[in-house]
């Protein structure tokens, strides 16, 4: 017979006492692990939540930059670089350059690293007479877009028009009843008519596109040109003076005039789009903090009632153990077992159910918050989403629990240590 | 074995003093059965319980086997009454849990003994209780419940027993049966104090000894 042996076999005998201590030991450590859940859960279902919004974002900023992109192509440059010796007076009104710059300058813009624009296309602008067919035009000769080589390759916005071929916009082909494929004589060489352009209601229905150096070789202009188209990489109003700024510090000598105010507005309303978008998730991340802060406090209040609630049961259980065991206690001093081992008994006694009810309480706690919260969240979690160190919460619960079991039970045990067998015995007859 | 030397114990209580002892010289020793009579509420229990080192006297000084027990700590006090003293009480005081068996080996807590198995079959065989080992003391009769408490008090081999009215709840046969046990008892060294107001005791001590009011007369 030993103290353990004895420990059980009362449990056995008082099944309802002890029953009932292990499901309030279970109450409280369930409500502690619930609470670390709940919050957990929290977390996690706020970051789905911001990811989601950041991704919704990110998706909805690509189509609106993609759409800006493809309405930029129909609006075209925003950005025109000019000899600094061009009066723009005469630019504004002939709607062309007359003085010229090298073709080296776009590949000095495209080398610089320049950030605040992109889609750098040379061109050669002219009005002629197109001696063929005694008509004025504008002849524009460009080679397509330079590539930026410090950013990441983009889509190009223009198509380039291939040497040998030249495209024709609506007013001339119409007139001249060209085709795709037709071969035109301009200032005499020979092209191939490579693309015919819808009406656009302004100069551009009587323009005429051909390669670049062709257009040089023609206007005896090789190796000139007089302007540099490029797109601003930030759509904004503000951003001019810094663009003006970078590029006079790669190209001293030009200009920059922004044009195509829709491209901006459009580029704008963009920004505006975007900040709206994150001042949304900002307000949502002050709004998920405001809640977990109260569902904290909730606990934070919560918790400790419901611990100490059940620490006064489990005391109250206990006195009513050691009540019911007087006359066993009394007995057991008598033949001689010492008032520590009765301590020791009842002390195993708050452990092990402070141990039974740690566990149970634990698997309730976590079981329980797993379902209601997820369910109130709207979500489903998974444990291993959770990533909290369950050894670690395991044994904190079980630990925990026991040690309050034996805090909560300490006097009911002091008093069965220090019970005097006299007493139970002299009361006996 | 046991020896009091004017021994006194009162209590104060709600109402004052009250003496439940007073100056009582007795001794027991090895082979005796000192029958302690007198009628309820004189100071029997009392007696036996002070003998038994679990009610400091409050005057005067008691010894058994040559060593006063108040005069120890609580730890070797407790000791020196697992080795030395088995108890045997009218209620029986069995654990409700436990069965025959385990009840008897409970005395085995105070003292551990590598043969408690074996000394618990057989003080189970020698009190007739082989049918009964393993039964709760719910399903005992009051005769065999007392053989239990008797057997318990014997594991370890006292050197005194002290019974407080042992056969207080008993029948004739199985009063006589708690007597004759007692009786061999003393026939093989050990002795015997028994605090009763049944006269039946009278012819199995080897003394009588009569109290009233918490004295001894003679």
């Amino acid at each position: 017979m030993t103290i353990w042996n004895l420990l059980i076999r009362e449990i056995l005998h008082r099944k309802m006492n002890f029953a009932l201590a292990v499901l309030s030991v279970m109450v409280a450590s369930g409500s502690l692990i619930g609470s670390v859940t709940l919050l957990r859960i929290h977390d996690i279902h706020t970051g789905r939540l911001l990811e989601q919004k950041q991704a919704d974002l990110e998706q909805r900023m690509a189509r609106l930059q993609d759409d800006t992109r493809k309405a930029m192509l129909k609006l075209g440059f925003n950005i025109v670089i000019l000899p600094k010796d061009q009066n723009l007076g005469d630019w504004y009104s002939d709607d062309y350059a007359s003085k010229y710059m090298p073709e080296e300058y776009v590949h000095k813009l495209a080398d610089s690293g320049i950030v605040t624009v992109r889609h750098f296309l040379p061109s050669l602008q002219q009005k002629i007479e197109w001696p063929e067919y005694k008509r004025k035009i504008i002849l524009v000769g460009a080679r397509g877009e330079v590539p930026n080589l410090h950013k990441n390759p983009v889509k190009p916005m223009v198509q380039p028009v291939p040497p040998g071929t030249i495209s024709l916009g609506y007013e001339l082909h119409r007139s001249l009843e060209m085709k795709v494929g037709d071969t035109v004589e301009l200032m005499g060489r020979k092209f191939t008519v490579h693309a015919c352009h819808e009406e656009r209601g302004n100069k551009d229905d009587i323009t005429a596109w051909i390669y670049l150096t062709e257009a040089q070789e023609l206007l005896d202009k090789k190796g000139k040109i007089n302007a540099i188209l490029a797109l601003e990489c930030l759509c904004t109003t503000d951003a001019l003076p810094k663009i003006r700024q970078e590029i006079a510090g790669i190209l001293a000598d030009t200009q920059v005039i922004e044009r195509g105010s829709r491209a901006i507005a459009r580029a704008e309303a963009r920004t505006q789009v975007e900040e709206q978008a994150r001042v949304a998730i900002e307000k949502e991340i002050i709004a998920r903090e405001d809640l977990r802060t109260v569902r904290e406090r909730l606990a934070s209040i919560l918790t400790p009632v419901v611990v100490t609630a059940c620490a006064v049961w489990i005391a109250i259980l206990g006195f009513t153990n050691v009540r019911a065991r007087r006359e066993e206690i009394g007995i057991l001093r008598a033949i001689g077992v010492r008032s520590r081992d009765v301590m020791v008994m009842f002390v195993s006694r708050h452990v092990l159910l402070g141990v039974l009810g740690g566990a149970l309480g634990f698997v309730a706690g976590v079981l329980a918050a797993v379902y209601f919260g997820a369910a109130h969240e709207g979500t489903q979690i998974r444990m291993i989403d959770m990533d909290l160190s369950w050894p670690g919460l395991i044994l904190a619960s079980v630990g925990g629990a026991a040690a309050l079991a034996v805090i909560a039970g300490w006097i009911p045990t002091m008093i069965a240590a220090r019970q005097d067998p006299a007493d139970v015995l002299r009361n006996d007859n | 074995m046991l020896e009091f030397n004017n021994v006194s114990k009162w209590f104060n209580g709600a109402q004052g003093k009250v003496t439940a002892l007073k100056g009582i010289s007795f001794s027991v020793r090895p082979g005796e059965l000192l029958a302690v009579r007198g009628p309820s509420g004189c100071g029997k229990t009392t007696l036996l319980l002070t003998a038994g080192g679990l009610l400091r006297p409050s005057d005067g000084q008691m010894c058994i086997d040559g060593r006063d027990p108040y005069a120890l700590s609580p730890e070797m006090r407790s000791r020196l009454r697992a080795r030395t003293i088995g108890f045997v009480f009218q209620q029986f005081h069995l654990i409700p849990y436990l069965t025959v068996r385990q009840n008897i080996m409970t005395a085995s807590l105070a003292v551990p003994l590598k043969e408690a198995s074996e000394r618990t079959q057989k003080l189970i065989s020698r009190f007739g209780l082989d049918d009964r080992a393993d039964h709760v003391p719910a399903r005992l009769s009051t005769g065999e419940r007392q053989r239990t408490a008797l057997a318990r008090a014997l594991l370890n081999e006292p050197k005194v027993i002290m019974a407080d009215e042992p056969t207080g709840n008993l029948d004739e046969d199985n009063a006589q049966t708690v007597f004759r046990y007692l009786s061999q008892y003393v026939s093989d060294g050990g002795c015997v104090l028994l605090v009763t107001h049944d006269d039946r005791a009278a012819a199995h001590a080897t003394r009588s000894l009569q109290m009233n009011r918490g004295q001894l007369v003679q």
